[in-house]
């Protein structure tokens, strides 16, 4: 009843905790409730394009309609289908999301335009239109939904140019995208900062060094008539499906992809486009070709990169904007976020800025950005949750990675963006930098490059991207370097660095007109480690004079996030290759140093203090759980405490025998019956042996008498109480079974004393000295058992059967391993035991043993009692003897001869007799008056004939 | 005999082994004892099922054995070996990255936390399935669980007083650790503050309170090896088995652990978040990873202790 109960209580416990669990860890993504349809939408073709597109979608409905909607761009290289997991995370938010292919990509048709305002922009004004006409959808007013707008990279600057050219969309959130097309193809980090102190502002100049590593990957992702694995590595810039997405890469968007088989034969090819132009507009593929064989930006093709910019229209930009951008981008930087931020923020938008850790050259953003995009939408659409904060959090990643695979990090939440209208400037620290000038060689060709950072290779190689960096960022006789003192206390570096440098020509060495060097920021540990920050570098074309004057140029570096201990120090490098970049090709030799303007030479480091924010606060549910279990746990305590009490202790009955035993059986798991039908009773004063050949289930009987076995059938009851597991009235029961059981490392007498502090008796009715003398160890017993021979364990053992002196004492085969002087003592230990009122129960299987100590004996055969009785009544019976003599046939006639004698045999030189009463002293007599030579008379030894009578000739096995 | 047992002669090798030792105890042995009278005695205090097995009396039990002693000399000589490690290692070419290492020379903070790192996967791992595994299973290998259990002391309070002594112990190597590391680490690399790898940095009372805090929390995540342990060491009369058994799950479960293809079903491994404790190392604590690691953690220890009480209560003790 009682191990029932607990299996209940451990049951009820098991499947609450697995419910709390199921329910805590159910992750939304997977919602049944979100309904989807398919369609394909016509819209105009646009300028030049005189049939109309069709565009693939997919429409997400939540549970509840009508709802706001929120349109899901892909990214570079992607389709619909790599922002599904998207679409469904918000459709389960309660979003109506439409999903679909822009031009030239998936199976919509046209060509791709480059989020231009007259194509891509244009089809997703159609889009709202569309969503306008369905009843699921929230209305502000006629032919206006309540609508937002998100997507990554591609994806994103269609967010932001929708938000310039249509005032219906409420609310965007563009994730690492661009703000300026032509500066992130062609960046350019010289020039003074533009106003307002933000953390990552850059000049744009006109004339940057291209970004022909990404533009390349860029160009070949819509160039394949069938989009390539590859091609796909731009299309993450989705906001990612889960936490795996971000750590695992991007590549989960492209299956989908490779595997649509539609998807190629749609692809349309206006005849007399060359083939090297794949899916792009004729303009587009022109203006690459232009930029790939010259490495300039014309023009034309800035004027084509600036409409395709949300640079254009950020000054007409009022929705609320959450902008997303990644700290490791090399291809879309933060400072590009910043002047999004910059130009919205100026023109009276909302804005929220969100530096994660992750990009193109990193993962999709994790959970927590997700969160905050949808609360975005959740506060400016849905308009219920709380006014996001319109200030600024960043991720600070550490290069330690704790375990596994997951990097730590922390997140940092300022109230405000610095240098935006309204707010603060951005905090900056003036580094001292020291390095004298250096010449810098430009071989010709810009072969060998340096490289930084593998375009679009980044995200999938991780870290390993990192370590190569660290041998490849720097070759020999390319690179000047300037380093900071050590920093007094650590700092985080949030944003551009500054630093002013002079670029001039070296004296006697071949020279151009124009220089084409990158800096690069790193950090510097004391030991000499060195780590480049954001794997990325600032590009820069300085014109210098030709009459060897210097040209003073202030660079703004990478925009970084990254830690900086105290005793570490900054290193600004400048160098003139760079893999990614289109390089100067004529050789030259360049002096680089720090400018002289006044004041000591100086690194502008700029930080933005926060507050270190975890990611959630303690899940409720988890912490449910835990009281759970420990309530439970206390609840069946308390059972099982209960059903103890329960069990009323027994009236003591000084009439009750010591043991009783009735029916006993055991049937071990295996099937093996050790004992069948044991009954006996033992009363007080007895010492009764219990007699059996081995295997006869003498041993098994004893466990169930000590509470080791439960018995299958039958009762034993001690003392008038129930025997079983744990029974109190084990208490007065001393036991001895199966050989001796001590902590080896302990001495004898330690042994003893712990046994006995084990039993909860108070160490006075232990009668310790008692017991040791039994075991007559003399000094050995403050020895360590485990040096015991094993007699000497063995009498310690009977000892502490003995500690307490209990009222009955089981001893399990006691003599074995004695020599016979202690067999002796023992036989004498075990009558005096019982001669004061104790009983004793011996088990053997030596005949002789249990006829010369016990008083009584049950004798056992294959787990049954086959006799049973005083030991004289089976020995002696009503009076046989046996005599030793040296004429058997003469002793036999004069037995027969005697009165009342009967049953005379000869066994050798034994006589048997049955003298009936008559003394065996008058039967020797008897036998020397008639001239028999009497060696020996004694008592017949029935109970062995007996014993082997019942045991059989297979007694041993 | 219906239970063959092995064992019936104790430690029977022990003894062979040892001919010389046996034969000169022999020989102090052979005497015969000495037979005195029983009065019969007068107990003072009637058995009481509440005194049997006191705490103190078990703690002394396995506070002299030499395993709780090796494995405390062990926890307590752990950071002496890294910091001598450390100071033996020559310095190489500096790499790209940052690493724990490197971190640990910092200060007696960090130190205290690396020793902490290199430990919990494996050493505090084992030292806890040890004191658990370990305290029934030895009992049945040296015969005297059932003397113990005819005492009689029943048989979940024998469960219940073994695992508050285990418990006892297991936090007491837990928090040896840390607070050793910090000492030596203060004597090393000077009680400074602890700088995290994020380039935060705590005071050093304060990354003192969070190393303990990490400790309690690795005892907390570790319940689930406990509770395992323990129902192997009821399960079996092997103690290597019990320990073994529990130390290897655990390392599976690591193992499986690091393959990222399964997703979230690693959050059901019950290492999942053993390292979570490292949350405690930032300015504000997200306690996230560290409820839900207690959580389930607390479940395969309810499971497998509950299971540890039943099996226990019904086993037939052969040993």
């Amino acid at each position: 009843m009682r191990p029932r109960a607990l299996v209940a209580v451990v049951a009820v416990l098991v499947v609450a905790a697995g419910i709390i669990l199921f329910a805590t860890t159910r992750d939304g993504s997977s919602d049944p409730d979100v309904r989807t349809s398919e369609q394909r939408i016509e819209v105009g073709g646009g300028p030049g394009v005189s049939a109309p597109v069709s565009l693939d979608t997919t429409l997400y409905l939540p549970a509840r309609t009508p709802a706001p909607a929120v349109l899901v761009a892909h990214g570079f290289g992607g389709s619909k289908a790599s922002v599904d997991a998207d679409a469904r995370d918000l459709a389960a938010r309660g979003y109506v999301a439409l999903a679909w292919s822009a031009r030239g990509f998936g199976t919509s048709g046209g060509q791709i335009a480059l989020d231009s305002p007259d194509y891509e922009v244009a089809d997703a004004r159609s889009l709202i239109d569309w969503l306008a006409q369905r009843p699921e959808v929230a209305l502000d007013g006629p032919g206006d939904p309540r609508v937002g707008v998100t997507g990554g990279s591609y994806g994103g600057a269609l967010s932001l140019m929708l938000a310039g050219y249509d005032k219906r969309v409420d609310a965007i959130a563009p994730v690492i995208t661009w703000n300026d097309l032509g500066q992130a193809l062609f960046p350019d980090a010289t020039g003074t900062p533009p106003p307002g102190d933000t953390p990552a502002a850059r000049t744009f100049g006109t004339d940057g060094v291209f970004k022909r590593g990404w533009a390349g990957v860029f160009f070949s992702a819509g160039a394949s008539p069938t989009q390539s694995a590859q091609a796909s590595v731009l299309g993450r810039g989705n906001t990612g499906s889960d936490d795996a997405t971000a750590t695992t890469g991007q590549g989960q968007d492209a299956p989908p992809v490779a595997t649509d088989p539609g998807q190629g034969a749609t692809v349309q090819t206006t005849p007399g486009t060359p083939l090297t132009c794949g899916r792009f507009t004729a303009a587009v593929c022109a203006a690459y070709t232009e930029a790939a064989t010259t490495g300039r930006i014309s023009p034309a093709t800035a004027d084509l990169l600036r409409r395709s910019s949300p640079a254009s229209v950020t000054d007409r930009i009022t929705t609320p904007t959450l902008l997303v951008q990644g700290e490791q981008d090399t291809l879309f930087g933060l400072d590009q976020a910043d002047a999004n931020a910059r130009q919205i923020a100026a023109a009276g938008g909302t804005v929220r800025v969100v530096w994660y850790a992750g990009g193109h050259d990193g993962g999709a953003p994790g959970s927590s950005v997700r969160d905050d995009i949808g609360e975005w939408f959740d506060h400016y659409l849905m308009r219920t949750g709380p006014a996001p904060s319109s200030g600024f959090a960043y991720a600070v990643q550490s290069g330690v990675r704790a375990g596994g695979s997951t990097p730590t990090g922390r997140t940092i939440v300022a109230d405000a963006y610095p240098g935006l209208p309204g707010n603060a400037p951005v905090t900056t620290q003036q580094m001292p930098l020291t390095g004298s000038p250096q010449d810098v060689v430009n071989p010709a060709g810009g072969n060998p490059s340096a490289i930084t950072s593998l375009p679009g290779l980044g995200g999938s190689l991780g870290s390993l991207a990192g370590r190569l960096s660290a041998f490849t960022s720097e070759l020999p006789g390319q690179s000047a370097q300037f380093r900071t003192d050590p920093f007094t206390e650590s700092t985080t570096l949030a944003g551009s660095a500054r630093v002013t440098l002079t670029v001039a020509r070296s004296p006697g060495q071949p020279a151009g007109s124009e220089a084409v060097l990158f800096g690069k920021i790193s950090t510097l540990s004391a030991d000499g480690r060195r780590v480049l920050l954001g794997s990325s570098v600032a590009p820069m074309r300085v014109p210098v004079p030709a009459d060897g004057s210097a040209a003073t140029v202030t660079v703004t570096l990478p925009a970084v996030v990254a830690p900086v201990q105290a005793g570490d120090r900054l290193l600004v490098s400048v160098s003139t290759t760079d893999q990614g970049y289109a390089p100067a090709n004529d050789p030259a030799v360049w002096r680089i140093g720090l400018a002289d303007t006044g004041a000591p030479a100086a690194l502008s480091v700029p930080s933005v203090p926060g507050r270190a924010v975890t990611e959630n606060t303690v899940p409720l549910g988890y912490l449910v759980g835990i009281g759970v279990i420990l309530v439970g746990a206390l609840l069946a305590w308390l059972a099982a405490r209960s059903l103890r009490r329960r069990r009323l202790a027994p009236e003591p009955d000084p009439a009750a025998l010591p043991l009783e035993i009735h029916g006993l059986a055991k049937t071990y798991k295996g099937g093996f019956t050790a004992v069948r039908d044991v009954s006996f009773e033992v009363r007080p004063g007895m010492v009764l042996g219990l007699l059996g050949p081995n295997g006869a289930g003498k041993t098994t009987v004893l466990r169930m008498l000590m509470g080791l076995i439960r018995p299958t059938a039958g009762t034993m009851r001690a003392f008038g109480e129930p025997i079983g597991p744990g029974a109190p009235v084990l208490a007065r029961i001393g036991a001895f079974v199966e050989g001796p059981g001590f902590l080896p490392h302990l001495s004898g007498a330690d042994n003893l004393r712990l046994y006995w502090a084990a039993t909860g008796r108070p160490p006075a009715d232990a009668h310790v000295e008692d017991a040791l003398a039994i075991a007559g160890l003399g000094s050995s017993v403050d020895r360590k058992v485990g040096a015991y021979s094993q007699g000497m364990r063995q009498r310690l053992a009977i000892a502490q059967a003995m500690l307490g002196l209990p009222e009955l004492l089981l001893l399990d085969e006691p003599t074995n391993g004695l020599d016979p002087p202690q067999i002796h003592a023992m036989r004498e230990v075990l009558r005096r035991y019982a001669a004061d009122g104790r009983t004793v129960l011996v088990s053997s299987h030596l005949l002789a043993e249990v006829e010369q100590t016990c008083t009584h004996v049950v004798v056992m055969h294959k787990g049954l009692v086959v006799a049973d009785g005083t030991v004289d009544d089976i020995i002696a019976g009503g009076g046989a003897a046996s005599f030793t003599v040296d004429e058997p046939s003469r002793a036999a006639a004069v037995l027969t001869g005697l009165d009342g004698v009967r049953d005379v045999a000869v066994d050798g030189t034994l006589v048997h007799a049955e003298l009936d009463g008559m003394p065996r002293a008058s039967a020797v007599q008897a036998l020397v008056t008639a001239g028999v030579g009497v060696q020996s008379a004694g008592p017949r030894r029935r109970l062995e004939d007996a014993f082997l009578q019942l045991v059989g000739e297979d007694a041993t096995p | 005999m219906t239970t063959p047992d092995p064992r019936t002669n104790g430690s029977g090798p022990a003894h062979d082994t040892r001919g010389d030792t046996a034969l000169a105890a022999a020989e102090a042995s052979t005497r015969r004892g000495h037979v005195g009278g029983f009065s019969a005695p007068v107990p003072t205090e009637p058995y009481d099922v509440a005194r049997t097995m006191p705490l103190r009396i078990e703690l002394i039990r396995q506070l002299k054995r030499r395993r709780t002693q090796v494995a405390f000399a062990l926890v307590t000589l752990l950071p002496v070996i890294l910091w001598v490690a450390f100071s033996l290692a020559a310095d190489g070419p500096p790499g790209a990255t940052v690493n724990l290492v490197d971190l640990a020379k910092d200060s007696a903070a960090n130190f205290a936390v690396f020793a902490l790192f290199a430990s919990a996967g494996f050493l505090l791992v084992v030292v806890v399935a040890l004191f658990f595994g370990d305290t029934v299973a030895s009992e049945a290998s040296w015969s005297s669980l059932r003397y113990l259990l005819a005492a009689p002391i029943p048989r979940a309070r024998l469960l219940r007083q073994k695992a508050i002594v285990a418990a006892g112990l297991s936090l007491a190597a837990l928090l040896l650790l840390p607070i050793v590391s910090l000492i030596v680490g203060s004597i090393a690399y000077g009680p400074d503050a602890l700088v995290s790898p994020t380039g935060e940095s705590l005071s050093f009372w304060t990354a003192v309170g969070r190393v303990l805090l990490g400790a309690i929390y690795l005892a907390l995540a570790m319940s689930w090896v406990a509770a395992l342990a323990m129902l192997l060491s009821v399960s079996t009369d092997a103690p290597l088995g019990a320990v073994g058994g529990a130390v290897m799950t655990s390392i599976v479960s690591q193992i499986l652990d690091q393959i990222t293809a399964l997703e979230d079903l690693r959050n059901y491994l019950p290492t999942h978040y053993a390292n979570a404790w490292s949350d405690l190392l930032s300015g504000t604590i997200d306690w996230g990873d560290m409820t839900r690691g207690v959580f389930s953690s607390l479940c395969y220890a309810a499971v497998f202790g509950a299971f540890a009480v039943w099996r226990f209560q019904r086993k037939d003790i052969t040993s």
